[in-house]
């Protein structure tokens, strides 16, 4: 294998049938680029599904109200459900041990806000400092609504990326005014959310705040939590199932609805949804993979044909060599050799190809769907020995059998 | 250097069975320029075949240089062609993508000779059948009798004891083949042993024995005076 003349033999042969080498690395760096390609899409797919949904946490349990449609315990139908802190902290009392963050909001849908002359109508949204998890908002700068800040009633707000942009644009708006409604408050971060633009189009306040200033009283608008994860995923699935459940029983018995009106009191699940999102995932990565492995099938069959030719074509070749003293072991090492180092150089070429485009066209994929498709290395590589073990395979059969062929019939070989 | 003792070989082609050779008795002294004779089916080529150990014998003895050629494996066969034998063929036999040069060089490769020497050892050779100057050209830019020339320097270039020529000059013109059988005659005078089949006279005269066979038999074998080349040149 590192006999230096045996290279230089194979180096000739090969740079004196250029058109034989070209086709033969075409197939092989054409199959390994596609798989490439499409891997690396398959894992972009993935990535944009999974960022749509890590808008919010997957794991989020959210509670809204409506109007009763049935009538219960003497009570009329019509009635509308109005949250109250006192239902909040039921829940939060009674499912304490189940629950990672919890969140009330009490909130305005469209809030005209303005700072020095620029305007804008976003929706302003009082919250507890938990809901910077349950959100999945990152601080970009500042900080988020803090426990003393809902204790002290404070006016302040932490702003979405795209309303710093909007009414900021390249000014820092920490400890700068900004009015809600012509009230005052001072902005203290500004967040990122992997939602985009219409989730980092709001305003946090505090929620004691919004209740005071927006005349809220006792009143929340809905509530929030995040189950607890377990390891298992179905596990943890089965585990906010069952405590969704429970906040929805206990809500309906505190605000008296009948047990089976779906309408006045909803408990949304995301983990449920998260669980057909990532099976989803799983089945588009699966049809992918299967395409891609169809196409490395491809790939070494016709690697396999192209070694089939070579050897038919070489065969008068291998009698001479064989007239001349050459062993049937080192016909067999040449043209493995050969075929190995062909597979294997046209196949990495491939693979940096494919690599390098998926690089070079990755980041300017403007799709929310999309996002930053990538091959993992180490499954690349992998195929790539996996091609070059296959035409060394599908290269040895004929070559075994080339060199086993008496020198006088391969001679007479036309 | 050869001796050959009541050789017999037969093809089987299904229920068919050929007997090629019937019992050959021959020997071959170092130094010797024989042909070989006979119409085609008089089994010449199959006894040049096992004499190159390219195919093999069903019976009888084959003695190469005091060494006894029998129970060949593959690996064997090969080592005892590239250190006994050269071989020269009808249709030449080069390879198409190598040059003159790299052509020669081949059985020194398969012996394990460094590049270098090898290089300068396959020029020696082209320069000696007086084609140095087109050692770079590749097979298809020669003619017919540059490349049995080229053949020629191929097999001498392992130093063998013995070459073996196959209708040398079946594929050239006249003038050629006496170019040719010059060139042949020209490194027996050095003392190497040659074989020649042929069934041309004119070339068969060329040599110092003529051995003639008929259906698998050797009819004749007698010493003639040899004609040179060179007279027809």
């Amino acid at each position: 294998m590192f006999d230096i003349e045996r290279w230089q033999e194979i180096f000739e042969t090969l740079s004196k049938n250029k058109l034989r080498t070209f086709l033969t690395g075409l197939s092989v760096a054409s199959g390994i680029f596609i798989l490439v390609i499409l891997l690396g899409f398959s894992e972009g797919i993935a990535n944009g599904v999974k960022s749509q949904f890590e808008q919010d946490a997957t794991n989020r349990v959210s509670v809204w109200t409506g109007v009763t449609t049935k009538g219960y315990k003497g009570l009329n139908p019509g009635r509308y459900i109005q949250l109250k802190n006192s239902s909040f902290d039921a829940i939060k009392y009674q499912y304490n041990d189940y629950l990672e963050y919890s969140t009330k909001d009490y909130s305005i849908w469209g809030g005209t806000v303005n700072y020095k002359n620029e305007t804008g109508n976003y929706r302003v949204r009082g919250t507890l400092p938990d809901n910077q998890f349950i959100e999945n908002a990152d601080i970009g700068s500042g900080r988020f609504i803090s426990q003393s800040d809902i204790q002290l009633s404070k006016k302040v707000a932490v702003i979405g990326n795209k309303m710093k942009k909007d009414l900021f644009k390249n000014e820092d708006p920490i400890n700068k005014n900004i009015q809600v409604f012509g009230m005052n408050f001072k902005v203290v971060g500004v967040y990122f959310d992997p939602g985009g633009d219409r989730e980092e189009s709001q305003v946090y306040i505090p929620v004691t705040t919004a209740q005071k200033v927006f005349n809220g009283g006792e009143n929340i608008r809905n509530m929030a939590f995040t189950v607890k994860m377990a390891d298992d995923f179905d596990e943890a699935v089965a585990m906010s199932n069952a405590v969704a459940l429970g906040i929805e029983q206990k809500i309906k018995e505190i605000h008296t609805v009948a047990p089976d009106d779906v309408s006045a009191v909803r408990v949304r699940n995301t983990l449920e949804q998260a669980e057909k999102i990532y099976s989803l995932v799983a089945t588009i990565k699966a049809v992918f993979w299967f395409v891609g492995i169809g196409t490395i099938i491809a790939g070494i069959v016709g690697v396999g044909n192209i070694m089939l030719i070579i050897v038919k074509e070489r065969t008068k070749e291998i009698g001479i060599r064989k007239a001349l003293g050459a062993l049937p072991t080192s016909i067999i090492g040449m043209i493995l050799q050969e075929a190995v180092f062909v597979t294997m150089f046209s196949g990495l070429f491939g693979l940096i190809l494919g690599l390098g485009l998926l690089e070079l066209v990755g980041p300017h994929i403007e799709s929310d769907f999309i996002k930053y498709p990538q091959v993992d290395f180490n499954i690349a590589i992998t195929t790539v020995f996996l091609l070059v073990l296959a035409g060394a395979l599908a290269g040895f059969i004929p070559a075994y059998r080339a060199a086993m062929i008496k020198p006088i019939d391969a001679l007479r070989d036309e | 250097m050869i001796e050959i003792k009541d050789l017999h070989k037969s093809y089987h082609m299904g229920n068919n069975s050929l007997h090629v050779l019937k019992g050959i008795n021959f020997d071959v002294k170092e130094g010797e320029l024989v042909s070989i004779m006979g119409s085609s089916g008089s089994g010449k080529s199959t006894l040049l075949n096992i004499l190159g150990m390219l195919d093999e014998a069903d019976e009888g003895q084959y003695i190469l240089d005091n060494v006894p050629i029998k129970n060949l494996n593959e690996k064997i066969a090969a080592k005892y062609r590239n250190d006994f034998l050269g071989f020269i063929f009808q249709s030449f036999n080069l390879i198409n993508y190598k040059s003159a040069l790299d052509n020669v060089s081949m059985p020194l490769y398969y012996k394990g000779v460094k590049r270098k020497e090898r290089t300068e050892k396959a020029m020696h050779y082209l320069e000696k059948v007086g084609l140095a100057q087109w050692s770079h050209h590749l097979p298809s830019e020669l003619s017919g009798g540059q490349k049995q020339r080229v053949a020629i320097a191929r097999a001498l270039a392992s130093d063998p004891k013995v070459l073996l020529a196959d209708e040398p000059t079946g594929a050239l013109d006249t003038k050629t083949s006496y170019e040719v059988m010059e060139l042949i005659q020209g490194i027996n005078d050095e003392g190497k042993t040659i074989l020649v089949v042929t069934h041309e006279d004119d070339i068969a005269h060329m040599t110092k024995r003529i051995v003639n066979l008929k259906d698998g038999l050797i009819i004749d074998d007698s010493m003639v005076n040899q004609v040179r080349a060179s007279a027809h040149v």
